[in-house]
């Protein structure tokens, strides 16, 4: 191998994606358009999401209960209702996604018994929404059970056993404030990464055939190897400083916290380059026009990344079958290992996991790239 | 040029290249000397590009072997590259590199040194007129400008054989005779060209000649010596009604050939001594007057045509 | 119909784009029947005057007659007169030869009681009978050709443009295609070739030569390769040809020096060095020179002569 003829190739695509105005959007304009359109417009979170309280008591527990649901501001309300047959119109027309029922007899029941049930009404035409909100109430709830019935168990004189004794006390961690932008964010850099990198490099081999300077090219003696070399090192870089973008815009701009190292981080986001480049790269040796290499380079990038990866849908939810499919999803892993370093600040051992995952891609697709080009028409 | 003399710059043996059921090239055979200006003729369709392709191996031969500078193609491509520069018929450089951004890059490709680079792009630059371009993107520049910049890059390493695949395709007579003086420099820098060119006037220019037809080659020779192998000899008659003249004489005995131009006709006779005043009979005859006949020269395509053309109606 | 003669007349014809004049002040009258070579180096203004004269680009000063109609004025009427053609003319390869024909007919509106009688024409001119149904894709390029002439002639065009017809094509079928043209010329046909290629204008009754949008010469070949070179022309075998090429430019005498082929081609005028002279001249250089022979000029010579001026490329390469 020659690196004269590595950096000459380099520099020549470095001049060309800065005088292309579509690759240079690609390379620096779509990271911040998407960054802000995911970052912001994908939100697993639930604000003042319309709640209908129904107070057949209204009494001073009642009245803290709905102060539990409404105070961290999960919930608004936007109606107080009166009867039963308001509580149907109001669910009916829409007017809330949820309603609580507190029974005439909640504070007598929750005072002699230690608890007391309250219902809660969803509204279930949008599932995704009543999932979370439903799983907020439960927590809601079992907060103030733990509360009640420590209070409950101290003024009937009941104490703590010295063992045995299970409080359930529900916590979050890793993302306290249970904000779905923390672990959406470090899924976005993914997504953005996987894009950016496979359509840059999609367009870098098909666009020598489209424009009839690769038979000049494959008459010099450059080697196909110092070709694949010189054309993905500027992607290379451009893929770094758009990943240090995302990095910075994430932890600055939407304050998702970083734990872990940015050793780490390179080191993973380097071999996540490795492989989407080298996929964008594939795509171009066996599409010799640019728009076909583009429009596949979407294909097997969005698809993957956004509905497989676990960026927005959790693998764990999915069925059994789709789980395994996952598992050659390579962007899943680099989703992993990219929450872990946000949120839990994980290190290199901690991720041998995904890390394997990821690696295996990388070898492979290296294996493929480099067998993959040949100085030749037919 | 680099290099110790060589006698044989380019050896074609044996080559075939089919493509699906068409024979593109059928077993061709030559040989190239530095210091050649070979021309591959023929019309489109002949087999000339693929020859050239295979020539500077971006397309692979189906059999039949090509050394470069005693280099096998085939065997050891990059070496073989190394020697030679190929200019591929469209423009094959970066419309969007300028000048001297082009020429970088494909100094480095062949490493040229840093120095020697650097000279000889001021020498190539200035003998092309484009000094004054080197800051032009390629893809603004006129067609003959680009196909001197083709040239450019593809001398920039000096190399012992240049291929040239129809380089003046859509370039005024002006830029051609450019052209060629520039080939004529090389060739006598003992570099050895071999291009193809679908012009038989322009053929007359090289110092040998493959005549190709169908994939093969039908004729090899310096052009001097194709045009004594036409049979007969060439007439010219002038006239301001060259199709009446030729309805007359064509088919008359003697007669091998006949062409009808914008102002007169070319006729090809067996015996010229016979048949000239034959036919100036003929004409008297025919109330034409006194016709001047007069020998002609004839072209490659006259020659193409004598050999081929009978058998071979389009 | 009736037509005035002459088929095409060319008055003061102007074209400007912005600052720049791509045809000057052109002055040319084409006979009914003639075939005219127009040739010019690239940029010459060759197919902005073929675009004016097919009514497809407004002139901006003078006018032009074709067919009688004025291309400024009517060119709808124009179109309807002419045919066009060129060596890159798009016939539909994946359609066959009677599909092509049927498509061009109907674009170019021949009307459907002639229609049959014309399609057979052109099968017939372009050798293809029996073949109608073979797409045309298959075709060699000498048929291909001709099918592309019958396309353009379908409508019975008096006028008849020509763009680079035969470059690339097979020597016995240009001339097959040009033996087809003389004969549509002797029916009544004007013709108009445009091209660069010299061997392409001897095919041409009279070779109109436009250099920067003017009118350079206008005669028959033989007239123009009997033009004034501004000497007389000869052929010399000498060597290294370069070198006599560098020595020669600075001569007095020498008009012109320039490689033709293995040969140097030289312009004498008189005054200057002698042709006798020129090898004792060469040799006291240390080149090798046989005597001069007297050659006709080609078209190219006179062509390269008239366009160039001061346009000078030595090969330094």
């Amino acid at each position: 191998m020659n690196i004269r003829r590595v950096f000459a190739m380099a520099f020549k695509e470095t001049l060309q994606v800065w005088r292309d105005p579509r690759s240079l959007a690609i390379a620096l304009l779509m990271p911040v358009m998407q960054m802000v359109m995911l970052g912001y417009g994908v939100s697993l979170d639930i604000k003042h999401v319309p709640l209908c309280v129904y107070d057949q008591e209204n009494s001073q527990e009642s009245r803290a209960i709905v102060e539990r649901f409404t105070a961290p501001g999960w919930f608004s309300i936007s109606q107080t209702l009166v009867s039963e047959a308001d509580l149907r119109n109001a669910m009916d027309r829409g007017e809330c996604s949820m309603a609580i029922v507190i029974p005439v007899d909640f504070s007598r029941t929750l005072a002699t018994t230690g608890s007391a049930p309250i219902q809660a009404i969803f509204d279930a035409t949008d599932v995704n929404t009543t999932n979370i909100a439903l799983g907020y109430a439960q927590g809601t709830v079992a907060q103030a059970n733990a509360q009640t019935s420590a209070q409950w168990k101290a003024a009937h004189g009941v104490h703590p056993s010295p063992v045995g004794q299970v409080d359930v006390e529900p916590s979050t961690w890793f993302n306290e404030t249970l904000d779905s932008r923390n672990f959406i964010i470090p899924g976005v850099v993914a997504v953005i990464l996987a894009l950016v990198g496979a359509q840059l490099t999609s367009l870098t081999i098909s666009r020598e055939w489209e424009r009839g300077t690769m038979e000049q090219l494959i008459s010099t003696p450059v080697t196909a190897l110092e070709v694949m070399l010189g054309k993905l090192m500027p992607y290379f870089l451009i893929g770094l400083l758009d990943a240090a973008f995302c990095l910075v815009s994430a932890v600055y701009w939407f304050d998702v916290p970083f734990r872990g190292s940015l050793g780490t981080l390179f080191v993973t986001t380097v071999l996540f380059l490795i492989v989407v480049l080298g996929i964008g790269y594939l795509i171009s040796v066996r599409i010799r026009s640019q728009l076909g290499a583009s429009q596949i380079a979407l294909l097997v990038t969005m698809l993957p990344t956004t509905l497989l990866s676990g960026y927005t849908f959790p693998i764990e939810q999915m069925p059994a079958p789709i789980q395994a499919i996952t598992l050659i999803v390579y962007p899943r892993y680099y989703v992993t290992i990219l929450r872990a370093i946000f949120l839990k600040g994980s290190s290199l051992p901690d991720l041998w996991a995904p890390l394997l995952g990821l690696f295996i891609f990388a070898l492979i697709i290296i294996w493929l790239a480099t067998r993959a080009f040949h100085k030749r028409l037919d | 040029m680099s290099g110790n003399p060589i006698e044989v710059a380019v050896r074609v043996q044996g080559l075939s290249k089919n493509f699906g059921t068409v024979q593109a090239v059928r077993n061709v055979n030559f040989s190239v000397s530095p210091g050649d200006i070979f021309g591959l003729v023929g019309p489109d369709g002949a087999g000339k590009t693929t020859i050239m392709r295979m020539l500077a191996g971006v397309l692979s031969p189906d059999a039949g072997s090509i050394a470069v500078d005693g280099v096998d193609v085939s065997a050891n491509p990059e070496q073989a590259k190394l020697r030679l520069s190929y200019m591929p018929q469209r423009f094959g450089l970066y419309e969007d590199l300028t000048v001297a951004e082009n020429i970088f890059f494909y100094g480095e490709l062949f490493s040229v040194p840093r120095t020697e680079r650097i000279a000889r792009s001021k020498e190539l630059l200035e003998a092309a007129g484009l000094q004054a371009f080197r800051r032009r993107l390629a893809g603004q520049l006129s067609g003959g400008m680009k196909q001197k910049l083709g040239l450019i890059c593809a001398l920039i390493h000096t190399p012992q054989v240049l291929l040239l695949d129809e380089p003046t395709t859509g370039v005024d007579p002006v830029s051609r005779r450019d052209f060629w003086a520039i080939l004529y420099d090389l060739r006598e820098r003992g570099v050895a060209i071999v291009l193809s060119t679908a012009y038989m006037d322009e053929a007359e220019r090289c110092t040998r000649l493959a005549l190709l037809h169908t994939g093969e080659i039908r004729l090899c020779d310096t052009p001097a010596r194709i045009k004594e192998a036409m049979p007969g000899t060439l007439l010219a008659i002038s006239s301001a009604h060259p199709r009446f003249l030729r309805e007359i004489i064509a088919g008359k005995p003697g007669v091998l050939g006949t062409l009808l131009m914008g102002d007169r006709i070319h006729v090809r006779v067996d015996d010229p001594a016979r048949r000239i005043p034959e036919l100036q009979i003929l004409l008297a005859d025919q109330g034409v007057g006194i016709a001047d006949i007069v020998r002609a020269e004839p072209g490659i395509e006259d020659v193409f045509v004598a050999l081929l053309g009978q058998g071979n109606k389009s | 119909m009736t037509m005035v003669e002459p088929a095409i007349i060319i008055q003061g014809l102007t074209k400007r784009f912005q600052d720049f004049t791509a045809v000057d002040h052109l002055d040319l009258t084409i006979n009914q029947g003639e075939i005219v070579g127009f040739i010019g180096p690239n940029g010459a203004g060759k197919s902005t005057t073929i675009r004016m004269l097919c009514g497809l680009l407004q002139p901006t000063e003078g006018q032009a007659f074709v067919a009688g109609f004025n291309v400024g004025r009517q060119p709808e009427a124009v179109r309807e007169h002419i045919g066009y053609m060129s060596q890159k003319f798009s016939l539909y390869g994946d359609l066959t030869v009677r599909e092509n024909l049927r498509f061009f007919g109907g674009l170019y509106r021949v009307p459907r009681h002639d229609r049959g009688e014309r399609m057979a024409f052109a099968i017939a001119m372009a050798g293809l009978a029996g073949r109608e149904d073979v797409l045309v894709r298959t075709l060699a390029s000498g048929w291909k050709q001709r099918l592309a002439l019958g396309c353009a002639i379908l409508h019975r065009p008096p006028v008849l443009f020509l763009d680079e017809p035969t470059s690339g094509v097979e020597p016995e079928a240009r001339r097959q295609f040009w033996d087809l043209i003389h004969e549509l010329a002797a029916g009544g046909v004007t013709t108009l070739v445009s091209t660069h290629y010299m061997d392409e204008a001897e095919y041409c009754n009279r070779v109109a030569l436009i250099n920067r949008g003017k009118l350079v010469a206008i005669g028959s070949p033989s007239e123009l390769r009997g033009h004034q070179l501004g000497g007389e022309l000869f052929e010399m075998d000498c060597a290294p040809l370069g070198a006599a090429l560098k020595v020669l430019t600075d001569v007095p005498g020498v008009e012109e020096a320039a490689i033709f082929g293995d040969k140097l081609h030289i312009v004498l005028s008189a005054g200057g060095i002698t042709a006798g002279d020129l090898p004792g001249f060469l040799g006291a250089r240390g080149i090798h020179a046989d005597p001069p022979r007297r050659v006709t000029p080609s078209l190219e010579d006179v062509f390269v002569h008239l366009v160039s001026g001061s346009h000078e490329t030595r090969g330094a390469f």
